[in-house]
């Protein structure tokens, strides 16, 4: 790659968290805080050793998410469900490993395999309503995440999988000690860096190898860029979806996990995090589906989610920083789109120029 | 005539892109109320001169002068101010609005911000009467073919008070009869004292319409000629264009086997509301044979392709090379050496924001040399896809360009260089010279006569009847999706096909003057 297309694929992000840095000046200016202050103990709070540990945990978490959207949004496919696909992959996920008590080279992938299966069975609800009935993706995943969450709750609630997780919180047994992936303490000797990251940069290599190496992503990179050019060179669309679908409610159904496995109290209860599928897409946006730039955009993220913690002592509002994300896909979105534009335009012109000069110099 | 004044005057015009020229010492004048021709081959500067004529590009040196006035154009919106239209070569139109709402799209009549539908109509009504240019203002643009889109494109310039048109290859999507409608109806626009600017390839028909040619090659005027004082041919016109001579279509000899390559037996599509858009069609195909259909687009030459191709539903029953292969996938078709020349390129046959090697891939990303079946392999796609532009002639400075980045001509010729490459067994192509230029015309013909040589089955359907005269062994005439007749291209003439595919002469066998 060309210094040249490196910095063309930088301009745009770049310029989007810089725009988005104004505008939060400008609000923070607006409400007569010290700017520079609450920037700076951000800044300050957020490289501590322990901020940094929580940091790489959580954008583990994002990262996985962000790729699962990514896959769907290489061929137009808008998977919102991977909220919905995470929890109830969690969940029975979580089922499952509570009540396996084996060694952990033998449980953990079992319990990868639940969530990944479940994951992708729920994403092909989706895929099958498109294919067979032709319902948007959209609107039959958005619905599916709200199936999900009464059906966790019901699981949990009234049968046999819930229990009393701690005080007052339902939710499945206890994972075993064996079953576990606490990870190390790799920068702050009192939290551990969860050992699910290893996973999660396993799926960006394997992101990246199958959309750019195999016959298989090359269809489905082109199902994305032109349905009826792809079914002309002989990719049958509607098992695409299906399959894509399927790969992005799998990966989808991982999400939960790092926390699950890494973290305390090694149980799915009704306070499961949620929202991550939602921050995914985002992510996605702001790393243009690129699985280097996902990691960025999911590191990005959660140092911004993990330094916000500071400003409740700056007696600044920490909503400040959801709308610093907001701004910032907002604004992505937006310069992708012209910097895309911007170089079919130019390619254009320099087959032109290189063209030109050739025959001119051949004459 | 000859005293005519001047409506359009170019002079001393230069424009360099960056350490390049583009278009170098341009002069160019048009009579008020004449048809003037602009031909020359893809790339030697028509385009870039038309942009800087409707102010899509500034030029760095020379002068425009209209009606004798000299004009700076920053927009396009100043040369419409001024009176110029164009019409584009890919209309642009939208589908599900109608032909009216097309037309006033943008300058709508308006009283208190309620669009006056009324004033427009009572307007294009007595346009349209006053041009000749008949369309069925309330009707949607998609239940229209491609001749009255055009006369809306037209009608929405005029409408817009253009006097100067300029039409960029008008005739490229146009069959005979519906040319034949476009030259009356330009006539009627000259007669009117509308001036229009004419860019084609198609030397017979700028000789047929045009008062004036001007020939550009390399981006300079080489000649302009007037047709009501000098005696100009087409090969005198080719050969400005290019320094060569025009090449003919025509093959020489047969190389017909009678081996049955393509059995096509029952064929049908059906339209979603059960219209048959095939219509019960039937044919074979030999090894070494070209079968040429003749049809006025949209009569099911599309679907036929297609289906044949399996990327759409049909019932009947094809046999290849003896097997029955009705129920396989499109990509089984392609692996076992089925090649596909699409009718329309930027739907069917590229990945435009992708590199010219990955469309080398397309169609046989399963196939060698672009993988093993599963792992792609991009070195030697590359070093094939290089090896195409070379034998090709595809204009490319490298492969990483954007398939967009090409000009239509080249993009198609990279098309007909990677459905050669696979060798396949049996070739679809439809229009495969479309939008390319004389010399790569003349290639594309030569490759596909070699692979008909060495036993290459093709189903060939052109617009340009003199192609599909010259390349075809067997010609079959379809008409609402249906044969019609059988014609022979040794002795069967342009004129007798068009008459056959408007469905005047029916059932006959055409082309046998005895």
């Amino acid at each position: 790659m060309s210094r040249q297309k490196i910095l063309n694929s930088l301009a745009a992000p770049l310029l989007a968290v810089g725009f988005s840095l104004v505008v939060v000046t400008i609000i923070l200016f607006a409400f007569g805080s010290n700017v520079f202050e609450v920037f700076n103990s951000m800044a300050v709070y957020g490289t501590s050793p322990r901020s940094l540990t929580l940091m790489l945990n959580l954008a583990t978490t994002y990262y996985i998410s962000a790729v699962a959207v990514a896959i769907g949004f290489k061929m137009n496919l808008f998977n919102i469900g991977v909220n919905g696909q995470y929890m109830l992959g969690g969940m029975c996920a979580a089922a499952v490993a509570g009540s396996l008590n084996l060694p952990g080279v033998v449980a953990i992938p079992i319990t990868i395999f639940v969530a990944i299966a479940v994951g992708a069975a729920w994403a092909g609800v989706a895929a099958w309503l498109k294919v067979a009935r032709g319902v948007s993706e959209v609107i039959s995943t958005i619905m599916l995440n709200f199936i999900a969450l009464g059906l966790i709750s019901y699981i949990i609630i009234r049968t046999n999988v819930g229990r009393a997780a701690s005080f007052n919180v339902r939710g499945t047994e206890i994972i075993p000690p064996n079953g576990r992936m606490v990870g190390w303490n790799l920068l702050s000797p009192t939290i551990k860096v969860y050992g699910f990251i290893i996973v999660a940069a396993l799926i960006g290599v394997l992101y990246w190898f199958v959309l750019n190496r195999t016959v298989f992503g090359y269809d489905l990179r082109a199902s994305g860029l032109s349905v009826s050019a792809a079914s002309a060179s002989g990719v049958n669309s509607k098992r695409m979806v299906v399959i894509a679908m399927l790969i992005s409610g799998g990966i989808a159904g991982m999400v939960g996990l790092p926390d699950l496995l890494g973290n305390d109290p090694y149980s799915y209860t009704l306070n499961f995090p949620s929202g991550y599928g939602f921050t995914g897409i985002a992510i996605a946006l702001l790393g243009r589906n690129n699985p280097i730039g996902i990691a960025f955009g999911a590191i990005l993220w959660a140092f911004l989610d993990v330094s916000s913690q500071i400003l409740d002592i700056e007696n600044v509002p920490r909503e400040i920083v959801t709308i610093m994300q907001g701004v910032i896909v907002l604004a992505v979105v937006v310069a992708y789109e012209l910097v895309r534009r911007n170089r079919v335009k130019s390619e254009q012109q320099n087959v032109g120029e290189a063209l030109t000069q050739k025959e001119s110099s051949a004459s | 005539m000859g005293d005519a004044p001047i409506a359009v005057q170019l002079t001393g015009i230069w424009k360099r892109f960056p350490g390049v020229i583009a278009n170098s010492d341009i002069n160019l004048s048009v009579r008020r109320g004449s048809v003037h021709a602009i031909v020359g081959e893809n790339g030697a500067g028509k385009s870039t001169l038309m942009k800087i004529l409707y102010g899509m590009q500034k030029p760095d040196e020379g002068t425009i002068t209209i009606s004798g006035t000299e004009v700076i154009f920053q927009s396009p919106s100043d040369a419409i101010d001024a009176g110029i239209g164009m019409v584009h070569q890919h209309f642009m139109l939208a589908d599900n609005l109608t032909v009216l709402e097309n037309i006033i799209l943008g300058s709508e009549p308006t009283q208190r911000g309620v669009i006056k539908n009324e004033t427009a109509l009572t307007r294009l009504t007595q346009l349209a009467q006053q041009y000749g240019l008949d369309v069925p203002f309330n009707s949607f643009v998609s239940e229209l073919g491609v001749g009255a889109r055009q006369r809306i494109e037209i009608l929405k310039v005029l409408y817009r008070g253009a006097s100067i048109l300029i039409l960029d290859e008008p005739t490229a999507v146009l069959v005979p009869h519906e040319v034949d409608e476009l030259f009356s109806a330009l006539s009627d626009l000259k007669a009117e004292g509308i001036t229009i600017l004419f860019i084609s390839h198609k030397l017979d028909e700028v000789l047929a319409i045009a008062d004036d040619i001007t020939v550009i090659r390399a981006g300079s005027t080489v000649a302009t000629v007037n047709l009501h004082t000098q005696k100009v041919s087409a090969d005198d016109l080719a050969e400005m264009m290019v320094g060569s001579e025009l090449p003919t279509p025509e093959t020489r000899g047969s190389t017909v086997t009678d081996k049955v390559l393509i059995d096509v037996s029952n064929l049908s599509v059906l339209t979603a509301a059960g219209k048959p858009l095939v219509d019960d069609v039937s044919f074979k195909i030999h090894a070494g044979e070209v079968l040429g259909i003749a049809g006025v687009e949209g009569n099911g030459q599309a679907e036929i392709v297609d289906a044949l191709m399996g990327v759409i539903k049909s019932t009947g029953v094809l046999v290849y090379d003896g097997e029955d292969i009705s129920k396989w996938s499109t990509r089984k078709r392609r692996e076992q050496g089925f090649g596909f020349i699409p009718e329309d390129r930027m739907r069917q046959g590229l990945l435009l924001e992708t590199s010219l090697w990955e469309n080398r891939m397309l169609g046989h990303q399963t196939l060698k040399p672009n993988s093993n079946g599963f792992l792609l392999t991009p070195a030697d796609a590359k070093s094939d896809t290089a090896r195409i532009v070379d034998e090709y002639d595809v204009r490319t400075p490298n492969i990483d360009v954007f398939a967009s980045a090409l000009s239509g001509g080249n993009q198609q010729k990279l098309i007909v260089g990677r459905e050669m490459s696979s060798n396949p067994k049996f070739l679809l192509a439809a229009h495969p010279t479309r939008g390319v230029d004389v010399g790569a015309q003349a290639a594309i013909w030569d490759h596909l006569r070699m692979a008909r040589q060495s036993g290459l089955a093709v189903l060939l359907i052109s617009a340009d009847l003199d192609e599909l005269i010259g390349l075809s062994d067997t010609i079959k005439v379809l008409l609402r999706g249906k044969f019609v007749a059988d014609a022979d291209p040794l002795t069967v003439t342009p004129q007798e096909l068009g008459t056959a595919m408007t469905g005047v002469k029916k059932r006959d066998e055409i082309g046998n003057t005895s």
